[in-house]
């Protein structure tokens, strides 16, 4: 029996390697990746913000997202741009307070119902 | 990234050896065309020179700093491999009669050769421009108070290291204090008139990343260095160049401590630039090694690769430029690290 050209299952849902293989997403559609790429290129060349400034917003939007692939990418991304470690945590601190403070805002929503339905 | 106490060599650590280098890169690199079929398929079937343009000189392997990605494996205990009178009587001789726009000096630290102030002597009499590759650390050395004031008096192109213009990234490859002191010779070199538009003593920084990555685009780094430089240290330069970390000898050893040699050598692989083929030093300049052989670039020198072609031509002492010329130059899996991004030379990015 020979063996299958099939790709392995994978073993985990993410593997670093396929974020080199992201450009494969056109075989299903090359017309909308090619849109897409030519977009997305356009996003982070330099423009009224630096490309270091653009790796920043992008490091700090992954971990919001919490896309692995893109964690990897911005890293390397912000570095290769000067960015340096404190610039980039206080990016991810950013996000961070973003996402709570997004989780607490909400907190005005039960106040005003507590207050309406409450004897308190 | 931290800078390592002494050289390779000193430590006796394996890697020393140039044919160990070359053996884990041709190890390390990922499956598919090498190096010379990605050129070949790129249209460079052969990597032939161009004109000649640049000397560059390695005066030798003595450096008074240690840093943690040095291709030379330089250091303040590299005392024996340095340049002797005689060879660098025959340089001056080869600065005059070679047609070449620049001689460049580099080391180790050139300066501290006692050969160096003859050369760019000699070089700028005969009309040559001429470039130190300078660490800025030595500009502070008590032996050395009067160099701004000497590179300054002889128009010399002062190109200078700085992977980073804050301190922690600085540091962790050049060792603690490297940054201030850095800032310190960039002081020294403004105060005599360098950084500030004039041609005739233009100040170079050079970027080369702190860790396992390509650097971003030149000019893009350029802007944050001279607002950084300034708006915290009020310090001026007049360009900046970015060049790729070579994986030999200093870095080889730190990429293979942090089990990154295999993938640094798919990202370089990965990011192979044909774009990028053309303006690589190797096919302008002439590098000479401080024992007077010539070599294609200074990182086949430090791989003990010299130029190929007839043995009898592979010195300073019996060169022969028309065998040269026919001669390709000679290449292997670190050639991946100057044809990478934006492309990487003693010139900055090529593409």
């Amino acid at each position: 029996m020979s063996e299958s050209s099939a790709p392995k299952a994978p073993s985990t849902y993410y593997a670093p390697a396929d974020l080199q293989k992201f450009g494969q997403i056109a075989q299903g559609n090359p017309a909308l990746a090619e849109a897409f790429f030519g977009y997305y290129n356009q996003v982070f060349a330099e423009g009224a913000l630096t490309a270091r400034e653009k790796a920043l917003i992008a490091l700090a939007v992954a971990h919001t997202v919490q896309c692995p692939y893109c964690i990897d990418a911005y890293t390397s991304a912000c570095l290769e741009n000067g960015a340096d470690l404190p610039e980039m945590t206080e990016a991810l601190h950013v996000a961070t307070a973003i996402r709570g403070g997004a989780s607490l805002v909400h907190g005005v929503q039960m106040l005003e119902q507590v207050k309406r339905k409450g004897m308190a | 990234m931290s800078a390592p106490a002494r050289s390779l060599r000193a430590r006796r650590d394996p890697l020393a050896e140039p044919a160990a280098q070359r053996a884990r890169l041709d190890a390390a690199m990922p499956p598919g065309p090498r190096f010379e079929e990605r050129l070949a398929a790129a249209g460079w079937p052969a990597l032939h020179r161009g004109a000649l343009g640049t000397l560059q000189l390695n005066l030798g392997k003595l450096c008074n700093m240690s840093c943690a990605h040095c291709h030379v494996d330089a250091g303040p205990d590299r005392l024996a491999e340095n340049m002797s009178a005689e060879t660098a009587a025959r340089c001056v001789e080869l600065i005059t009669a070679l047609d070449v726009h620049t001689v460049d000096l580099t080391g180790g630290a050139p300066e501290l050769s006692p050969h160096f102030r003859p050369l760019v002597a000699a070089a700028r009499a005969a009309g040559r421009h001429v470039i130190d590759r300078c660490n800025l650390s030595v500009l502070l050395l008590a032996s050395q108070s009067d160099l701004a004031a000497f590179l300054a008096e002889n128009e010399v192109e002062v190109v200078a290291s700085l992977p980073h213009p804050k301190a922690q990234s600085t540091d962790a490859q050049r060792g603690d204090g490297a940054f201030a002191r850095s800032l310190e010779g960039l002081r020294r070199l403004n105060a005599v008139g360098y950084g500030q538009g004039d041609p005739r003593r233009r100040l170079t920084l050079m970027h080369n990343p702190a860790g396992a990555f390509l650097p971003g685009g030149q000019a893009g780094l350029e802007r944050l260095y001279r607002d950084t430089l300034r708006r915290s240290h009020g310090l001026t330069f007049d360009r900046l160049i970015a060049l790729n970390n070579m994986p030999i000898s200093r870095f080889l050893a730190w990429l293979e401590a942090q089990g990154q040699t295999e993938a640094y050598m798919e990202l370089l692989t990965r990011s192979f630039n044909p774009a990028a083929v053309a303006g690589l030093m190797c096919r302008d300049t002439l590098s000479v090694g401080w024992d007077g052989q010539i070599y294609d670039c200074d990182f086949n020198q430090m791989l003990e690769m010299p130029i190929g072609g007839p043995s009898a031509g592979r010195s300073i002492f019996d060169l022969d430029l028309e065998a040269l010329a026919a001669t390709p130059v000679r290449t292997g899996a670190h050639c991946l690290g100057c044809t990478a991004g934006a492309g990487s030379s003693c010139g900055g990015a090529t593409a």
